[in-house]
């Protein structure tokens, strides 16, 4: 899979969601579950949740400002500890490095710890092509790649969409299984067929949520431990990053990891974070013989120095989309990327063109929400706008129509004389939609309103006529 | 004290009602109130779709309609916040930053200047009857104006308040996505639409109106008989 996910034009893409009805009670249910829980966690318990956020901001934005700095130490200090740094420019470059790692070591069997940059990049679709099995070992990772590689609907709860039933049935027909529904059970399932693909596996790849530049270290936050054994038991290990998640030291990692798993799912901490530094040494009893980290750039050296670089301060707890009300009602997949919701409103059209996704910055009705429930304080509804802003001024694709409809609206609305004089003959030109104090079958631009909702009738007397007149002493 | 109204177009336009009881309450707290025929448009319709250059002008255009005025005071959340965004969108230039600024540090939403600046919390509203209160996205979240509506209802004789659940969520006005994304607009209203009905509340109240003009228009398209009302409305009851 891609960062694209999906042929479909935007429109097709968000009627499928609206009329499927069990994702969108997944969504809410798990967006107000969710949601409670993150409160819990942040404004109830600490008071101080608001320092919290300009310390998260403060460490990002430092890292940003000193990013070649930063990356620099990491690499030194990897290749120190006996591993392999390869910056990747591109997503091809990534890929034909990886690919030499695995031709060379013949490999045939893979695992993964969930990452979405090796998602973005389309990993695993390079890796089949050279023949090798990939297995997801996050859990709702692993539902999604069995059940067809169905894309993720969420960065955070990838499988959010699927009930314990489906589940079932997916695990009954790609592993025989013929065990009930029960979690438990549906668990521990996907163990016994994991454990052995562990064993198994030549190379384990992961993704990493925040690198330590002090000591070359990088981390991984899960609830299952998969992370832990992708990482202990192939002799291979290949860790790949987007070029700026990077924390200097393991003081700014504790507290970036504090803010992730309170954000993402409400919990003071997750079950596992694991950190590991380079490969194995002399005295260890696992890790891996080799190390490669992978550094991605795809187009984020581009968004550094922009008016967009704040987007590269996210942390991928996926918060905002927990409270975003158009994400609640369209789910993932209408994105079309592998990035929904607010966040990749903004980051998909950055790494994949206005042409893939020039509809995502309009899925929004700028009410702030993702703004204000940030970790690291993104402007996302800013952001949101600025692409607007960029779509009409610098690429001009923005529809014909609308930009008619503006350049009138800029005229009237800058005129006071043409602003008084439209305003006054508005009933007039309205009357033949009008019925009493309504209009229910608006003409232009006014049918999309009126196909859902009343539109008023504007008033006879404008409130400037009852004011001029009331000071005249006519009320 | 002399108060300076921003009616907004859609006041000005769609809901006069709401304008005249803006100007009654304020006379009644006792302020002077003057309307500068030339205001036009905030110009937020056109800006938030991301055209700036068109509406610079009428930016313009309210920057010096209201130099004079000492407050600038507006019934509406999200239109008051819009000239509170003007410095932003005027930074860097010479001319019109500094006269933005100015503007936007004595612009007010109607709630947040009768609190915080008459400094009064009960205006002697009476008003029968069940009701429940949309909080605006823009009003609480970009100009920060969350407890003065709460303050100044809670202090309404004979008003019976519920609050409103998933309050903080978006109605699916958003402007011009109401029209350009209506389907998804549908959904969110709908939802909304859901909330105040499970109160059982007779009225629902809001300070914009936009949302007002969303969620009224909805209810009314599906025969549900609750009636919307701008807080100036009820604020003016007595």
């Amino acid at each position: 899979m891609a960062m694209k996910i999906s042929t479909e034009k935007f429109k097709e893409r968000v009627d499928h969601g609206i009329h499927d009805q069990f994702m969108r009670s997944a969504v809410a249910g798990a967006q107000d579950g969710m949601g409670y829980k993150r409160k819990v966690v942040t404004t109830d318990e600490l008071e101080n949740w608001e320092d919290w956020r300009n310390h998260g901001e403060e460490i990002r934005q430092h890292v940003l400002e000193h990013l070649d700095f930063y990356l620099e130490q990491l690499s030194e200090h990897v290749a120190k500890r006996g591993g392999h740094v390869f910056f990747a420019q591109t997503k091809e470059e990534a890929n034909e490095y990886i690919k030499s790692v695995v031709q060379r070591k013949n490999a045939k069997k893979v695992v993964k710890a969930k990452s979405m940059v090796t998602e973005e990049i389309g990993l695993n679709g390079m890796l089949e092509e050279e023949g090798c099995e990939v297995v997801e070992t996050d859990l709702g990772e692993y539902i999604l790649q069995l059940d067809e590689h169905d894309p993720p609907l969420h960065i955070v709860v990838p499988a959010l969409h699927k009930n314990k039933e489906q589940i079932r049935d997916v695990f009954a027909k790609k592993l025989g299984y013929t065990k009930t529904s029960k979690p438990e059970e549906l668990a521990c399932q996907a163990r016994v067929t994991l454990r052995e693909k562990f064993l198994e596996a030549d190379i384990g790849i992961t993704g990493c949520n925040f690198a330590v530049a002090e000591t070359g270290s990088f981390s991984l936050v899960t609830n299952e431990g998969n992370a832990d054994l992708v990482t202990a038991l192939p002799k291979t290990q290949i860790t790949v990053m987007g070029m700026e998640r990077i924390v200097p030291t393991f003081e700014e990692m504790e507290v970036l990891v504090s803010m992730l798993t309170r954000s993402a799912v409400g919990q003071k901490l997750t079950s596992y974070i694991t950190v590991l530094t380079g490969p194995r040494e002399e005295l260890d009893v696992d890790g891996p013989e080799e190390f490669h980290l992978v550094i991605v750039d795809n187009g984020r050296s581009d968004i550094l120095g922009s008016e967009f670089q704040s987007i590269l301060q996210c942390i991928r707890c996926g918060a905002c989309i927990n409270v975003c009300p158009v994400y609640r009602h369209i789910g993932g997949h209408s994105y079309g990327s592998i990035y929904p919701g607010p966040i990749g409103a903004v980051l998909s059209p950055l790494l994949g063109g206005y042409d893939e996704y020039k509809e995502l910055p309009y899925a929004s009705t700028l009410c702030g929400a993702c703004t204000e429930v940030c970790p690291v304080k993104i402007p996302l509804h800013n952001l949101l706008h600025q692409h607007r802003i960029n779509i009409v001024e610098k690429e001009g694709k923005a529809p014909v129509s609308e930009k008619l409809l503006m350049r009138a609206f800029g005229l009237g609305a800058a005129s006071p004389t043409l602003y008084k004089i439209g305003s006054k003959i508005a009933p007039a030109a309205m009357n033949p939609f009008t019925s009493g104090d309504k209009i229910s079958k608006g003409p232009g631009p006014l049918k999309a309103w009126t196909d859902i909702r009343e539109f008023p009738a504007p008033n006879k007397e404008r409130f400037r006529d009852w004011f001029k007149n009331r000071e005249k002493g006519d009320n | 004290m002399k108060v300076t109204l921003f009616a907004t177009c859609i006041v000005d336009m769609f809901q006069s009602n709401v304008g005249k009881a803006t100007v009654e309450l304020l006379e009644r707290l006792g302020c002077e109130v003057e309307f500068p025929e030339s205001q036009v448009c905030c110009g937020q319709p056109a800006y938030n779709s991301g055209y700036v250059k068109e509406s610079k002008e009428a930016m313009k255009k309210m920057i010096e309609t209201f130099s004079d005025a000492e407050y600038v005071v507006s019934p509406s959340g999200s239109c008051a916040f819009m000239f509170h965004e003007y410095p932003h969108i005027f930074a860097g230039d010479p001319v019109w930053e500094p006269k933005a600024k100015q503007l936007a540090e004595k612009t007010y939403e109607l709630t947040q200047f009768i609190v915080g600046v008459l400094k009064i919390e009960d205006v002697g509203a009476r008003f029968e009857g069940t009701a429940t209160y949309h909080t605006s996205c823009h009003m609480t979240r970009l100009l920060g104006v969350k407890e003065p509506p709460m303050i100044l209802l809670k202090n309404v004789k004979g008003l019976k308040f519920t609050e409103l659940p998933g309050k903080e969520q978006c109605c699916g006005f958003g402007g011009t996505f109401s029209v350009k994304n209506a389907q998804i607009s549908e959904q969110m209203v709908d939802e909304k639409v859901g909330h105040v009905e499970e109160t059982g509340a007779e009225y629902l109240i809001g300070a914009d109106g936009a949302c007002l003009m969303n969620i009224g228009g909805r209810m009314e398209r599906l025969g549900k008989p609750v009636k919307v009302l701008h807080i100036a409305e009820v604020l003016n009851s007595h």
